[in-house]
């Protein structure tokens, strides 16, 4: 199967889906690039050249530049969706929420639950996410645990080029507005990715290593992080699960309380902040449902609850990394071995 | 009232102070020595200095993610910032913010952001403050071509209009939003934009530092004497990419080194001073000189400067815990 890229994966997804449905439209700032300027026409294709090549295949009528103006377009996205097209816009950074949500948790989430039903949005906003980049406290966030709080609204976090390109299609053809979170630090990462199209449904989570002794339950991101802490744990004996969620909401209960019985020990990985995070919603869950199971506490590895800072001192600091996943998987491990 | 020889030279060390600070950071950063995302000011200058050589420590002004001229402009010590942009612990924020947020409240700058759009709102509070307070402060917002599209930005003109506020609105049209063409991109025009809202705005020739000092001087009389905001629309070109790191395919191939070699802001400067028998060649070069070598010293100081350390990374959150 051939490698590619994640930054590969998601062209190729909106590539696809584009030469399948004349109604499937990309709009974002300089998605393209280049509009009204002496030089280059699709000169980015978005800050990492992630819809590079785009504009060119279908042209200026589905792939729109903006003016910076998030509300505006994102909003024209949202109504664009509920009225015949099927719009992928760009918000570059998750950061930037904050001069579009009205459009999105107000407006995208509830249409269908007013309306009794009568509405569908089929809007995917793309954007990306997380820390690494030393790109400050604006450009950093995760953010993703606010959208999941909202109902209404799908939240797809892919961990790899494989996870991306298949949760991308289907988020485009899912009749409900999706966020799709990519991380800026991922988009050179390979995977095998098959050149066909394919989807990967939403609500099912990926085991995607199976152990004995811990369950370390994941997203984005942080699945990598928890796959290299448990080949370093498997050297001293420690075998681990590994669930990738895909999406947090809607949310697969079912496989994250059945690997966390059958461990009854748990680390739960979020790059976010631990306040009302995934981290705590994933460990509120099994303590509810799989209490008896448990023989540990379950652990929390999480971003702390500050900014992230721009230092790249301080920022290696912030980050959730594979070190302090090896620590809590160890700590969970041990408990009540005496 | 007019500009005397020691403020023409405060304009030129101010405008060379920049020029020199951004070209340094251009180098240092394509060596690999510094992080992040960085967006230069270089070929601004006289935007950022004819306004501020107005402003006093009354007066806040509100930058954008290419904030460091507007920094050096107010007044911030440049040492400071480059430690800031090398993200140690003396910078003037600690490492904590970075390019892209460096601040110093003393000296009535309220940071660059990283939030295009970002700073109008913010101006406004400034101005209401100052207001409030009597303190006779005004508040400048600078807001890129691309950042005059925002919402946060066309409803703070109204609401500096019709709280009468003593604001100004800076748009820094440097002809670009990263590839994207202000020729394009914006509706209608600037100055018909603050017509729209009931507010004076005038187009400026943002590489002639006289015209910009000279259109600054009206509005920040204006907001002094509570006769409500203004805008300026200062057309000028930046030198290098949106950030560093990028290519520039979307511009004309000479299209830099054309304006470089024909309205550069402080070659312009330069000879007016000189043809009008105000300042010597000698003061000016003298001044160069000085701003090399300052600023030359601040990379060396950051570069051996300390990190901060894991007792760093949680304080600052909140005033009290
Ligand atoms: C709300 C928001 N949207 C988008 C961005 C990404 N971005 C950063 S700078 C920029 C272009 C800004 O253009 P302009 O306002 O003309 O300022 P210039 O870079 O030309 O100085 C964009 C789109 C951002 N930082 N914030
Ligand atoms: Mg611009």
């Amino acid at each position: 199967m051939p490698k590619k890229s994640f930054r590969e994966a998601v062209n190729e997804a909106l590539r696809q889906e584009m030469e399948r449905d004349p109604t499937v439209i990309l709009m974002g700032e300089d998605v393209a690039g280049g509009m009204g300027a002496p030089g280059e026409d699709d000169a980015w294709g978005g800050p990492l050249g992630v819809t590079k090549g785009l504009m060119p295949r279908f042209g200026r009528e589905r792939v729109l530049d903006t003016p910076i103006s998030e509300s505006a377009f994102v909003g024209a996205a949202v109504g664009a969706a509920a009225t015949g097209l099927r719009p992928v816009a760009e918000l570059m950074f998750v950061d930037f929420m904050g001069v579009c949500f009205d459009q999105i948790f107000n407006q995208a989430a509830k249409f269908r639950y007013m309306f009794g039903g009568k509405a569908t949005t089929p809007l995917v906003v793309r954007t990306m996410y997380g820390a690494g980049f030393r790109a400050a406290s604006q450009h950093s966030q995760c953010l993703y645990n606010i959208f999941t709080h909202i109902p209404g609204l799908k939240v797809a976090i892919p961990s790899n080029a494989y996870e991306a390109k298949g949760l991308l299609i289907q988020a485009i053809r899912d009749d409900d507005p999706v966020m799709f979170f990519e991380h800026k630090a991922m988009y050179d990462e390979e995977a095998e990715v098959p050149d066909e199209p394919y989807t990967i449904p939403f609500g099912e989570a990926n085991v995607a290593r199976e152990g004995e002794d811990v369950t370390v339950v994941a997203l984005g991101r942080m699945v990598n992080f928890a796959n290299e802490a448990a080949d370093r744990l498997e050297g001293e004996g420690i075998s681990c699960t590994v669930v990738d969620l895909r999406t947090t909401s809607p949310l697969d209960r079912e496989t994250v309380l059945e690997t966390a019985e059958e461990t009854g020990r748990v680390v739960v990985v979020d790059e976010a902040h631990p306040r009302c995070s995934m981290a705590a919603d994933i460990a509120a869950l099994i303590a509810q449902e799989a209490f008896d199971a448990l023989r540990a506490p379950v652990r929390m590895v999480t971003a702390p609850h500050a900014p992230v800072p721009f230092s790249p001192a301080l920022e290696d600091l912030y980050i959730p990394g594979p070190d302090r996943i090896v620590e809590a998987v160890r700590e969970v491990h041990g408990y009540g071995r005496g | 009232m007019q500009l005397s020889r020691e403020d023409l030279l405060e304009a030129y060390r101010r405008m060379r102070l920049i020029r020199e600070f951004e070209d340094r950071v251009h180098e240092e950063f394509s060596a690999g020595n510094i992080p992040g995302f960085v967006h230069l000011y270089a070929g601004e200058e006289a935007s950022a200095v004819g306004v501020c050589l107005h402003l006093d420590d009354r007066d806040r002004i509100a930058s954008t993610h290419r904030g460091h001229g507007h920094c050096i402009a107010k007044g911030c010590d440049p040492r400071a910032m480059m430690l800031e942009i090398f993200g140690k612990r003396e910078g003037l924020c600690g490492g904590k913010g970075g390019s892209m947020h460096i601040a110093d409240l003393e000296k009535g700058m309220m940071g660059a952001n990283g939030i295009v759009g970002g700073g109008p709102p913010l101006v406004c509070g400034a101005a209401l403050a100052a207001k409030t307070l009597g303190t006779g402060g005004v508040a400048v917002a600078f807001v890129g071509d691309g950042g005059s599209n925002q919402g946060t930005t066309l409803e703070s003109y109204n609401l500096a209009k019709v709280w009468n506020l003593p604001a100004i609105f800076v748009i820094e049209d440097n002809g670009y939003a990263e590839t994207t063409a202000s020729s394009w991109s914006v509706g209608g025009s600037q100055t018909g934009r603050a017509a729209g809202f009931g507010m004076p705005g005038v187009e400026v020739d943002g590489f002639d530092f006289f015209a910009v000092w000279e259109a600054a001087r009206e509005a920040v009389e204006r907001a002094r004497a509570g006769d409500g905001p203004s805008l300026l629309h200062v057309r000028l070109s930046r030198y290098y990419g949106h950030f560093e790191g990028d290519a520039c395919t979307y511009r004309a191939a000479d299209e830099v080194e054309r304006i470089k070699a024909e309205k550069d802001p402080l070659m312009l400067f330069r000879r007016r001073v000189r043809e009008a028998g105000l300042l010597e060649d000698s003061d000016l070069d003298a001044i160069d000189r000085e701003a090399r070598e300052r600023i030359a010293r601040t990379v060396d100081d950051a570069k051996g400067a300390a990190y901060p350390t894991e007792a760093d990374l949680l304080t600052d959150v909140y005033a009290s815990y």
